[in-house]
């Protein structure tokens, strides 16, 4: 594993070339396998650095580099299927799509990504466990995600992001709906659970006291 | 693209009220469209085949329209008569099969009376070559004997052995009926969908009978021949109005008619029927094209229902677009999950208008023919069908890019994390 999970370099954004930069981050580095505590306050340009390392935008000026990869050097097309193979998503709020069974919807990356789908020998098992392991009730699994409560849709987008190892893992505030007991014990059930599958963890968040559990800590200017 | 179809069809079942509205919009108005097609078709074979199996026409010279529409339809009358002799010889040429003569002018209660001979329910042909039945009685024997067409029967109520008389002319005006010759009725054909469920059928003496007191369309004056004493009178007529003529061999078709325009008794006119016929239908043939018009406008209504739908269930699917995009979708993906949406709502409803279409056709198809003169409705879909169902997913292809086109616009501008 020579190259870190992910490099970002001299990075500036903005949605107008006429516009000011609403993003700029000199430097940072998150090594294979480690985590790192994003915060900053609202308007910080958070939502538009995920979208940066989800190669959905690309910078201004810098370059975001994913295990070694250059994301401005690929084609959009082969940046979504670069997102599929080695990134899993955790947001706020509303990850599942409300329709599809639990278990369906832990199991979606494997369905564009045949790399993740490959990593486990069968999906659908490691969809049952990692749930079991975020200690997710098994008579769920075949309910309709928007039958869920808010905690429940959380677990279940985590083991959606960690289902098929990929190498890095993104965590938008995902506590931010759960009670102040439950958001520790949340973080620590993630961590364990990416550690296992040696996913980096980016973990974003304006909540300073969850810092503590994190490799690293950065903090993003408003 | 294989998973996404999986999540195109549970999306699509997540708003199967609002989508299966659509679809039902899209259903009627592809039923419609159809429909009218295939009665279009229909009702152009049906007229076509007004009368069929009759290789000529012959009337006096004039326009093969006019000798058509007097001598199939009974719509205006004849500029001349055809005189006995010349029939006689005509149908005598060793080509002619069969002949049936035709003498038209008079009418009961608006109804158009035919004086022709026995023949005539042996020969005439409709439709898809389908002979004449009768649901009751038979043809004529007697003199004062009529054979009603099942409209006729069925408007005026008469049944076998009812007595009836006609009028001079095409309507009834006072003194001009036949009062002293009444009719009985002696057979009432089956429902053809053609003329001739319009028609009051006799033999050619019996309107020579009632016209043998008669003069210039008139009664003459002071002369009166009771019934009873009509047969003593020669009763083989002077003239006729046109003749149908079926020839052994198709083929000598041309000839016999060129022989007969050239014929050296009297200016005589042979037209082919169906040639005529497909003449007479282009001009009415306009209401057709209004029609197909109308259910093609129909059509676009319901698929501009369907864009409308898409669109406004896009600000309720940015979450789900959002998501699929985080979990490694690309916008090309998105399109296809709006389009494939689109075609999957329009090929259900084709499928529903089709499987309608049929079992209408099947039900009323019977029905239709019989009294509207459609030829049988046909249950399988037609190529002519194939092309137009093609140009409705064509249209209802076109239209689903729309909303594809503004569901990739908002994944682009979302990205991962839809700004609502």
């Amino acid at each position: 594993m020579s190259h870190p999970a992910i490099a970002i370099s001299n990075l500036a954004f903005r949605w107008r070339p006429a516009d000011a930069f609403c993003l700029e981050l000199a430097n940072a580095t998150v090594d294979a396998g480690k985590s790192l505590f994003l915060h900053g306050p609202s308007g910080s340009g958070k939502s538009t650095l995920l979208n940066l390392i989800g190669g959905v935008l690309l910078p201004a000026r810098g370059s975001v580099s994913l295990l070694g990869q250059p994301l401005g050097e690929l084609s959009a097309t082969r940046r979504d299927a670069f997102r599929a193979d080695h990134l899993g998503f955790i947001f706020q709020q509303f990850n599942l799509i409300p329709y599809l069974s639990v278990l369906d919807n832990v199991l979606l990356p494997c369905r564009f990504s045949a790399r993740r789908a490959k990593r486990v020998s069968e999906p659908e098992g490691e969809a049952r466990r990692l749930l079991a392991a975020l200690d997710l009730d098994p008579a769920l699994l075949g309910r309709p995600a928007a039958e869920l409560s808010v905690g429940q849709q959380q677990r279940v987008a985590a083991a959606r992001a960690l289902i098929g190892q990929p190498e890095i893992l993104i965590a938008d505030e995902p506590t931010s709906a759960l009670d102040a007991e439950r958001q520790a014990a949340f973080v620590e059930l993630l961590l364990s659970e990416a550690g296992r599958a040696g996913s980096a963890v980016v973990f974003v968040s304006h909540d300073l006291r969850l810092a503590t559990h994190f490799d690293h800590s950065l903090a993003l200017a408003a | 693209m294989k998973p996404l179809l999986h999540i195109a069809l549970k999306s699509a079942w997540n708003r199967r009220l609002t989508l299966g509205l659509t679809l039902l919009a899209i259903a009627l108005s592809v039923t419609l469209l159809l429909s009218v097609e295939r009665i279009r078709q229909a009702a152009r074979d049906g007229f076509a085949q007004s009368v069929s199996g009759t290789d000529l026409i012959v009337g006096a010279r004039g326009s093969p329209l006019q000798l058509v529409l007097y001598a199939v339809f009974n719509i205006g009358e004849a500029s001349n008569n055809v005189d006995w002799q010349s029939y006689q010889a005509i149908a005598a040429n060793p080509v002619v099969a069969w002949s049936v003569p035709l003498a038209l002018g008079d009418s009961h209660r608006g109804f158009p009376v035919l004086g022709t001979t026995p023949a005539y329910f042996e020969h005439y042909r409709y439709g898809d070559r389908q002979p004449l039945r009768f649901t009751s009685g038979q043809a004529f024997n007697g003199l004062f004997e009529a054979v009603l067409g099942a409209e006729v029967a069925a408007k005026l109520g008469y049944q076998l052995g009812d007595r009836l008389t006609l009028s001079h002319g095409s309507g009834p005006l006072p003194g001009l009926e036949h009062e002293d010759k009444p009719f009985t009725v002696v057979g009432i054909l089956a429902p053809t969908g053609t003329p001739v469920d319009r028609r009051v059928q006799v033999s050619l003496a019996a309107i020579e009978a009632i016209h043998l007191d008669w003069q210039g369309g008139a009664p003459i004056p002071g002369l009166a021949i009771p019934a009873e004493i009509v047969s003593k009178f020669d009763l083989q007529p002077k003239t006729i109005t046109a003749f149908l003529l079926g020839l052994h061999q198709r083929s000598a078709v041309f000839r016999l008619q060129r022989k007969i325009s050239e014929f050296r008794g009297e200016p005589l006119l042979a037209v082919m029927p169906g040639v005529a016929l497909d003449q007479l239908w282009q001009t009415v043939g306009i209401v057709e094209k209004a029609l197909l018009g109308i259910s093609w406008l129909v059509f676009a209504v319901g698929l501009s229902g369907l864009a409308a739908v898409m669109l406004a269930s896009l600000n309720e699917r940015r979450r789900e677009l959002a998501v699929l995009r985080s979990v490694g979708a690309g916008p090309r993906h998105i399109v296809f999950l709006l389009v494939i949406e689109s075609l999957l709502v329009t090929l259900l409803g084709v499928l529903l208008s089709v499987a309608a279409v049929s079992v209408a056709a099947w039900l009323g198809g019977p029905w239709l023919a019989a009294w509207f003169g459609l030829s049988t409705l046909p249950l399988a879909v037609s190529p002519g069908e194939l092309r137009l169902l093609a140009g409705i997913f064509a249209a209802a292809l076109l239209v689903s890019l729309w909303p594809a086109w503004r569901a990739y616009r908002l994944s682009l501008a979302d990205g991962l994390i839809p700004r609502l």
